[in-house]
């Protein structure tokens, strides 16, 4: 089968890959660029643990093709964290205990990040509905939720 | 499978028609991927329409309606506060289908297409009386969406027919839509039953009705009748009552994990009366 060529930019660094077309955008960021950060848990847009960031949009890596990656702009969970720091809500799940296993936790705080960076203020009701599509089996969700509010409130708090 | 990417509507169909084997056009992608995934539906040939120029624009045409390109997500439709404003049923309907990922990429073209009878986003377009713009090899038609579905997974469309666009009429004064559905639990679901209402006023009184009924059905259910119970009324006495009645009535669902045959035809007629009420609230509102 022909593999296409993709060049795209991921987390600010110019990349290039040679994709399958049946290949999706999660499979290619695992096995072709080795960032395996963002996880497959459903492989069918249910779970969100593969949520990236794909040219400003909140989507499952898992339902994007590789080679629709083509001059897009993509942010994956290895991007999150500055140079010398994590970014507040990595600082906060782990001051909070808002994980457990950890699998779900790269979709969760990329999904976290899209919406505080679209509303620093959100309800708990508006966190809840954001971040139902990420499954979460271990937790129990409480804490993944009150660390997004708290996040929210100390990004209010510098702001 | 070989993956096409074209910069026209007219690039498409054809490569479409020169394509031997499963041809596929790919929107969103949160259906296409999925049978992609699990090997139900296993393409030769992928017709990506979203590097068309247009293809994700929302516009207000000179007749005052609206045209809603056939890659817009349902995230863009929610953002868009006019059209919300004026088809907040028909927003609503598709801001039900999946989570915040699937929102960025999921269209309503593609709900439609994938022929589900409970697509929520489905029969909100089709109470708002949308049309489709189909391009094919001998050029372009407009169908009413209600057209569209012919069954569960099926749809009119003729092999490498694109619909390019959908067609909202011009809004008036004094009327109103909504969508509700049933589902076991609070989000991420899919719909048990579902229902949508769009109601035309004068002075308080219903002048026309649309009424379309989800999930009871091997595809979407015009009541008719039960819409015209509704017309020359003010939705006051036992109107509601008889309209929910109606719905039980007309709807024909069948049994399956999400809800059984005896509870889809009860649960129906409290939804269609729920919308009714809402689309009311919404026309008098809505000047």
């Amino acid at each position: 089968m022909t593999k296409i060529h993709v060049k795209t930019n991921i987390n600010g660094d110019k990349v290039e890959f040679l994709a399958d077309p049946r290949e999706t955008l999660l499979d290619c960021l695992r096995d072709h660029i080795g960032l395996t950060g963002s996880k497959e848990g459903c492989g069918t847009g249910d779970c969100g643990a593969c949520s990236c960031i794909f040219d400003g949009d909140l989507v499952s890596s898992c339902l994007v093709l590789g080679v629709e990656a083509e001059g897009k702009s993509i942010e994956t969970i290895e991007g999150m964290a500055g140079e010398k720091e994590l970014h507040p809500l990595q600082k906060k799940f782990i001051e909070m205990a808002a994980l457990q296993c950890g699998f779900c936790t790269p979709g969760i705080l990329i999904a976290a990040k899209a919406l505080l960076d679209r509303n620093n203020d959100p309800t708990e009701s508006e966190v809840r509905y954001w971040l139902a599509g990420n499954l979460c089996r271990c937790t129990g969700y409480d804490k993944i939720i009150k660390a997004v509010m708290e996040t929210a409130r100390d990004i209010r708090e510098t702001a | 499978m070989q993956y096409h990417s074209p910069s026209s509507f007219n690039e498409a169909v054809a490569i479409s028609n020169s394509s031997s084997g499963l041809v596929k056009y790919l929107a969103g992608g949160t259906d296409v991927l999925v049978q992609l995934k699990i090997g139900t539906k296993s393409p030769d040939h992928l017709i990506d329409i979203k590097n068309i120029p247009g293809v994700r624009e929302i516009s207000l045409r000179d007749d005052g309606g609206y045209t809603i390109g056939a890659a817009v997500s349902g995230a863009q439709l929610t953002e868009h506060k006019e059209l919300s404003k004026k088809w907040p049923g028909l927003v609503e309907g598709m801001e039900l289908v999946g989570s915040a990922q699937i929102q960025s990429r999921a269209t309503l073209v593609g709900n439609l297409c994938n022929g589900s009878p409970a697509a929520d986003s489905v029969p909100g377009m089709i109470v708002a009386g949308a049309s489709v713009s189909i391009l094919n090899s001998s050029g372009t038609k407009d169908v009413l969406v209600e057209d569209i579905p012919s069954g569960p997974g099926s749809t009119s469309l003729e092999n490498g027919e694109l619909i390019t666009a959908i067609n909202l009429p011009k809004r008036k004064d004094y009327e109103g839509d909504a969508y509700l559905r049933f589902i076991p639990r609070t989000e991420m679901d899919i719909a048990v039953v579902g229902c949508a209402v769009n109601l035309s006023l004068e002075n308080g009184v219903i002048t026309s009705a649309k009424v379309v009924l989800g999930a009871v059905g091997p595809k979407v259910i015009l009541a008719h009748s039960a819409a015209d119970c509704l017309v020359g009324t003010k939705l006051d006495g036992n109107i509601l009552s008889r309209f929910s009645a109606k719905c039980s009535q007309i709807a024909k669902p069948i049994s399956d994990k999400r809800g059984s045959e005896e509870f889809r035809k009860d649960i129906i007629g409290v939804i269609a009366q729920r919308a009714a009420k809402k689309a009311y609230d919404r026309a008098l509102g809505n000047n």
